[in-house]
């Protein structure tokens, strides 16, 4: 499923202008739910990230989390 | 004075500042003077990378060839009172960073990721004003819980300290407290506004006098002029830490600085070469905001500039180069990792 919102900004996907997000994701966690736009709580770790939506519930850093 | 196309000229001032750090501070180890690197932060281009060089030389005779490796980890993240401007932990900014806390489990397993990478140091940092109570709990336990599985040594960064807490934190093995100055002192309040680099000074002093080491640091790039950041190495320099983690601002969604432009690759390097010959001995870490700074090539061309640490994996709220792409740098470069026993 497409996501319908920004992980980055929050803002519609759909929307343009995430010229910005797409470079920050390289070295950021997802900020947003892309399901909701909620804020999450992230905890990055050394070798990985996670991030909760308090809807949604948490996604993981391909990494792994630690 | 007129100039031949792609040729560069070299000022007798500009050859005079290496010619004189390459007597003073490689062949005697007295760190440059204020004014000294200013002189250095002003070399232009075309000299860089005979300064780098002479910025390596003089890490490798005063320091030697090890690097030590660091992994971070934020035990409290965001809602902190305080309003430096450049961090996106602040709960007085509309930044999109949500407080967390950190089980001990999690915390160990994070403290085992570490070490596994070849990293001697782990460092816990918790985004507060100061600790209370309940954070210095979770730190006595945090650190007991991983001396118990595994040894490395074990900083923290847990803001502004009593001379009660400083003693604590000592006698839990925390073998070496983070604090940064984070710029010159005329440049501070244009930084922070909720509290004083000379708060930032006394917990320094608080922690020297409870027998930890002391690592002590900052940003470059917040819009301090060369003179200021040169200030601010004198002013590392006065205090002698053992570690100076240098940063590179990395512009925050949402903080008063995120409309700030990241340093210019170049004046990040002579930033990493000046601090080095104002501190020769000390452990200088590249720290945050290499990645967007200096890209790819940054850890290498800091690691042959005069850096002899590295954080390695992620940084406290973004994301790093893979730890394994660091390391495998150091072994191409032929720099051994410092061993756990070489910092006990």
């Amino acid at each position: 499923m497409a996501a319908a919102f920004c992980d980055q900004c929050g803002r519609s996907a759909e929307a343009g202008g995430h010229v910005r997000c797409a470079v920050r994701r390289e070295l950021e966690p997802p900020r947003y739910c892309a399901e909701c736009a909620r804020r999450m709580v992230v905890q990055v770790t050394p070798m990985g990230w996670t991030a909760r939506c308090s809807r949604h519930g948490e996604i993981f850093s391909p990494e792994g989390v630690c | 004075m007129a100039h031949s196309p792609g040729v560069t000229t070299v000022t007798t001032e500009q050859s005079d500042i290496l010619a004189l750090a390459r007597a003073q501070v490689l062949e005697n180890g007295e760190g440059l003077s204020e004014a000294q690197v200013l002189e250095v932060l002003r070399l232009p281009d075309s000299v860089l990378e005979e300064l780098l060089s002479l910025a390596h030389e003089v890490r490798m005779r005063w320091c030697g060839p090890e690097v030590e490796v660091e992994g971070i980890i934020s035990l409290k993240t965001g809602g902190c009172p305080e309003d430096c401007h450049f961090c996106s932990q602040s709960g007085l900014f509309d930044s999109p960073v949500r407080a967390a806390w950190l089980d001990v489990p999690m915390l160990v397993e994070a403290a085992k990721q570490t070490a596994k990478t070849g990293a001697t140091e782990f460092c816990i940092v918790a985004a507060v004003r100061g600790p209370d109570e309940r954070l210095m709990a979770q730190v006595a336990a945090g650190i007991a819980a991983i001396k118990d599985e595994l040894d490395i040594n074990i900083a923290c960064s847990l803001g502004m300290l009593t001379p009660e807490q400083a003693e604590a934190l000592a006698a839990m093995g925390v073998h070496r407290y983070n604090h940064n100055l984070e710029t010159a002192r005329s440049h501070f309040a244009q930084v922070v506004s909720t509290h004083t680099w000379e708060e930032r000074w006394e917990t320094l002093r608080l922690v020297r006098e409870a027998g930890m080491e002391v690592c002590c640091g900052g940003i470059v790039g917040m819009g301090e002029s060369l003179a200021q950041r040169a200030e601010f190495a004198g002013q590392l320099a006065a205090l002698g830490p053992d570690e100076v983690p240098l940063n590179f601002l990395n512009p925050r969604p949402g903080t008063p600085f995120g409309e700030l432009e990241p340093m210019s690759g170049p004046d990040a390097l002579r930033a990493v070469a000046a601090f080095r010959l104002a501190l020769p001995r000390a452990i200088l870490r590249f720290a945050g905001g290499r990645e967007i700074t200096l890209g790819d090539l940054g850890a290498r061309r800091g690691l042959l500039g005069g850096v002899n640490a590295v954080i390695v994996g992620n940084y406290l709220t973004t994301l790093g180069r893979p730890a394994e792409a660091d390391i495998d740098l150091l072994g191409e470069l032929a720099m051994p990792l410092k061993a756990l026993n070489d910092t006990l």
